[in-house]
């Protein structure tokens, strides 16, 4: 824990997100955006932690993350997501989702793309609860149960996939990978609804088929970088469920990770071995398995897209039939490692992303931390 | 400063008419006032004002004031009882220091905010904060490190020291020049390798050297060295000359020590204090309320200290935090208020309370509230229900504040609040789950209801998966059992399971689960099970369902006050009796002879 620092900044942070780095550079991540919430004004913001020649900073402030700009948000940020290095698109808790265009040079934040009511009720604001970026395409969904597929550079709504026959509690999460969509709706017992998009949205097919029920409600969702039918949930209890969707039923494996509500869950994008969990009990877990394979993580997996985020595409070369430690079940407890990530007492930790060894996340503390030596 | 502080504000509301009367009602921290004519009638403004002090919680510098001093004050509260209390004094102290250090760092970025030309009002509270950091540091020396005799001294200099670089940095030159650097000897040296009596020997030697210099008049070709000389002597005199250099009285209480009682013991400096700042303000009129709340430090009266700086501030920021670690190290005797709770938890109530107030930070209240025993779960109950819930999220978060305490009235207040909004936007299934969350089984009786409304409005569910799926939650209620075992009888039609789906259709109502208005229904779902060709019901069955029709038609004809029912209705009403009546027969027929009949 010594690598990590807390960086007060007076509002309370609900999504906390990498810019992405071109793989090719290998560079660690420099900038972030952050989005508040309960505010009287909410506001998405950009940092950096890079180092500042300016500045007369001490040795102990190295890494310290310093504001480049903001820019205010009509309601609470629910989700954050970037396109591509420069525009990321953002949630709201009034329903709407805007596309915001952040330019280095100037260190400004402006509006490409607002679009006011993507979900509503006949008589109010329906929260936009999540989203996922393929660039062009943005899919959201909120709490009125609809699915809703925008493109960055179109006006309107390109498709709406709504009312749909077993409508229920919000859909809460996605994670997309490939256009397929795997999204997580809430209700007193989950479940895991995927659709496949296919590409040419002239024929836009959506098959919507239940894959496995859980027995309270589920919060966060993600999908293995390579294997994309393991997929890690975790929700109001608290537990961390990693599940096969080829076999769907039971979760192969259950672990008790927190003592309330786990808000976020995410497989480290390049060593997937590695997965973090984040929750209101204010403690950030950093999980590891031994890998059973003996090739390096490196190669396992197709990795041909030049930008890394957790929205990227990835192509499908991950259906190769390695064994991944996460599929050995409760065996699989014996070679599974716990840590730690933030000092003890701190506030619910909301939301929490990881690239490369640089691990950000944000807090109801109104604190961020940013640790830079993640030993992964 | 402290003193303009105290001072009442008027503020003009300038909306309200001349001439007209001000209604007001108090909020949670702030007035709502409204124009209006007490006796006469006639038009007024339709306007409520909402007047609210400029609090600074609202600063979003001083938030992380808050949010810093909660992480520590949260940190305090779980350190060990047992541990022996020479093992925890240095983590007092370190406690305080860490309190100071956020004081300091909230100051320095306010002083970076003022910029230029200066904010006023920043400056204000930078002043303010100035203040409270030299309190706390006094108080941190002289009750919490509770420096003995010789280091109290050294103490009081750094004291001094800092905040004299805080105010004027030239001046901080200036005193050091003033200052030979022979004197930093002699200062290392108590507590080192020599006793207090030791060293208090060796001073008065070197004083007495002193005085006989200046008596012999050596230095008297030099005026500076002759000045220098009579400061280090103590003269009162001469160091009331170079006043403006001291700035206060406190500066000129610590030099005075300094040069004439080293080893000062803490019982004596009231005298010294009150005597020096007689001295140094007697051009003045009043004391200035820092002035008298440091005279009250330095009488070790950490009560007088408490309620002057409570009446001075406009925030109990302060107060709660130093009184909340000085209960701590035990310094506080248990003050009884009027209404009982002591004076540490008074104070943490009343500045939670005013966090409670505020859009964000109310989270940070719950862990103060948490940690006041007596009235602070109270307090908890009532404030937590205030909260708005605008998005599912924090409704979410909430709950688990009130469930972690057991607290199951304000979750049932909560879930029933989200239900209700759910329920505005038709959105059963998300209704229903919350009620379910705060074991509301009225509610959830009320949900079903409308469910099976919306089912025989519609022909279909909605919210499929949540009732198929409803597990042991499905006994909450009686409606929502019926609800849950009416859908299990659908599926189990849907997937062609016709004897079960029968069992358990006739189930539902002769053990009463399903609701009397709702048996025509269910009778006439029997109806295509009764058509197949081959028997479902059993002759058994079929008598039981005949007998159940009787029930509900006798129930039915009795003289019922409605009779605006339409003859429509009663038509149709009437068909469907005679549609089951036959298919009933017809199948009771059939029964029989299958029920009859001897495989061969």
């Amino acid at each position: 824990m010594e690598n990590i620092n807390a960086k007060y900044v007076s509002q309370k942070i609900s999504k906390t997100r990498w810019c992405p780095v071109s793989y090719s550079s290998l560079q660690q991540p420099e900038v972030f955006a952050t989005g508040s919430w309960d505010n009287e004004d909410n506001k998405v913001s950009i940092w950096s932690i890079g180092n500042h020649n300016n500045s007369g900073l001490e040795d102990g402030f190295e890494g310290d993350p310093q504001i480049l700009c903001e820019h205010k948000h009509g309601g609470d940020v629910l989700d954050l997501q970037f396109l591509d290095q420069e525009r990321m698109v953002s949630a709201s808790s009034t329903g709407a989702v805007t596309i915001f265009r952040y330019h280095p040079n100037t260190h400004t934040i402006s509006v490409l793309q607002h679009w006011a009511r993507a979900h509503s009720y006949p008589c109010d604001n329906a929260p936009c609860t999540a989203l996922v970026c393929s660039s062009p395409e943005i899919v959201t969904v909120g709490e009125d149960g609809r699915i809703v597929v925008f493109r960055a550079d179109q006006e309107g709504a390109v498709r709406v996939i709504g009312e749909m026959r077993t409508r229920m509690l919000p859909p809460h999460k996605e994670s997309s990978l490939k256009l397929s969509v795997v999204f997580v709706r809430e209700c007193r017992q989950q479940h895991n609804s995927r659709g496949d998009l296919p590409k040419d949205h002239g024929a836009l097919k959506f098959d919507l088929f239940i894959i496995f029920l859980y027995r309270a409600p589920l919060h966060c969702v993600d999908r293995h970088p390579n294997q994309q039918h393991i997929v890690a949930t975790g929700g109001q209890d608290g537990m961390l469920c990693v599940w096969d969707v080829r076999q769907g039923g039971t979760p192969i494996s259950l672990m008790e990770a927190h003592s309330a509500e786990m808000w976020e869950v995410r497989f480290h994008p390049t060593n997937p071995d590695h997965l973090f969990t984040c929750s209101e009990d204010g403690s950030l877990l950093h999980w590891e398995t031994a890998s059973h394979s003996e090739m390096p993580s490196f190669l396992q997996g197709g990795r041909n897209s030049s930008v890394i985020s957790h929205g990227a595409l990835t192509p499908a070369g991950g259906n190769r039939p390695l064994s991944s430690a996460w599929l050995c079940g409760d065996s699989g407890k014996g070679c599974l490692e716990t840590t730690h990530m933030l000092p003890s007492q701190t506030m619910s930790v909301n939301s929490l992303d990881i690239i490369g060894q640089c691990l950000v996340c944000g807090t109801d503390g109104e604190a961020i931390f940013v640790n830079r030596h993640v030993p992964v | 400063d402290l003193k303009s502080v105290l001072s009442l504000s008027i503020q003009n509301i300038p909306a309200l008419r001349r001439g007209k009367h001000m209604g007001f009602a108090w909020g949670q921290g702030n007035i709502f006032v409204y124009e209006t004519l007490f006796k006469a009638t006639g038009s007024g403004s339709p306007f409520i004002h909402e007047v609210r002090k400029d609090e600074d919680i609202y600063s979003p510098i001083l938030r992380k004031l808050f949010n810093e001093s909660h992480h520590i004050f949260v940190g305090l509260q779980t350190i060990r009882e047992d541990l022996p209390s020479k093992n925890k004094k240095p983590q007092f102290v370190s406690i305080s220091k860490n309190y100071r250090s956020v004081i300091r760092a909230c100051m320095e970025e306010l002083q970076q905010v003022a910029g230029y030309p200066l904010i006023r009002s920043v400056l204000l509270q930078v002043s303010i904060l100035l203040a409270i950091e030299l309190i706390w540091n006094l108080c941190e020396v002289l009750f919490i490190d509770a420096a003995p005799a010789g280091s109290l001294l050294l103490h009081l200099l750094d004291w001094v020291r800092l905040h004299k670089a805080d105010v004027d940095e030239k001046a901080r030159d200036v005193l050091q020049s003033d200052s030979p650097a022979e004197h930093r000897d002699y200062w290392d040296v108590p507590g080192g390798t020599q006793t207090l009596t030791e060293f208090d020997v060796k001073w008065r030697h070197w004083h007495e050297e002193v005085d006989r210099c200046l008596q012999d008049n050596s230095f008297a070709s030099n005026q500076h060295l002759e000045v220098l000389c009579k400061i280090l002597l103590g003269d009162e005199d001469t160091l009331l000359e170079h006043k403006d250099l001291l700035g206060t009285w406190y500066h000129f209480l610590v030099s005075r020590l300094l040069f004439c009682h080293p080893t000062v013991k803490p019982t004596e400096l009231h005298y010294y204090a009150q005597s020096c700042m007689t001295m140094f303000l007697d051009s003045r009129s009043a004391p200035e309320p820092l002035d008298s709340i440091l005279l009250a430090a330095f009488e070790f009266d950490i009560h007088q200290v408490i309620k002057d700086c409570s009446i001075a501030l406009n925030n109990w920021w302060f107060v709660a935090h130093l009184t909340d670690l000085l209960d701590h190290c035990k310094l506080l005797q248990s003050h009884n208020l009027h209404f009982g709770s002591n004076l540490r938890e008074f104070l943490l109530l009343e500045y939670a309370s005013g966090l409670f107030t505020h859009h964000s930070l109310w989270q940070l209240a719950v862990d103060y509230f948490d940690h006041c025993l007596e009235f602070g779960r109270v307090y908890l109950e009532l404030q937590i229900e205030r909260v708005p819930l605008d998005t599912e999220r924090k409704a979410l978060k909430v709950l688990r504040i009130c469930e972690q305490r057991q607290m199951s009235e304000q979750v049932r207040s909560i879930c029933k609040i989200m239900a209700m909004r759910a329920l505005r936007n038709n959105r059963l299934g998300s209704a229903l789950s919350w009620s379910i969350r705060a074991k509301d089984a009225a509610f959830a009786t009320l949900i079903s209801e409308r469910f099976l409304q919306d089912y025989c409005a519609k022909g279909t569910f909605s919210d499929l998966d949540l009732i198929d799926n409803l597990g042991p939650a499905m006994l909450l209620s009686d409606r929502l059992t019926f609800l849950g075992k009416y859908r299990e009888f659908h599926k189990l039609y849907g997937e062609k399971r016709f004897k079960e789906a029968a069992k358990l259709l006739l189930s539902l109502m002769t053990a009463k689960i399903a609701p009397r208005s709702f048996w025509m229904t269910l009778l006439t779902d029997a109806l295509p099970l009764l058509e197949q060709k081959e028997v479902i019901f059993s002759a058994d069955q079929t008598y039981e369902l005949m007998f159940c029709l009787e029930e509900l038609t006798s129930s039915l004809n009795t003289p019922s006050s409605d009779s605006d029912k339409s003859m429509q209705e009663e038509d149709v009403e009437l068909t469907k009796v005679e549609l089951l009546r036959l298919a009933l027969s017809r199948n009771l027929a059939m029964a029989i002879v299958k029920e009859g009949t001897v495989e061969t």
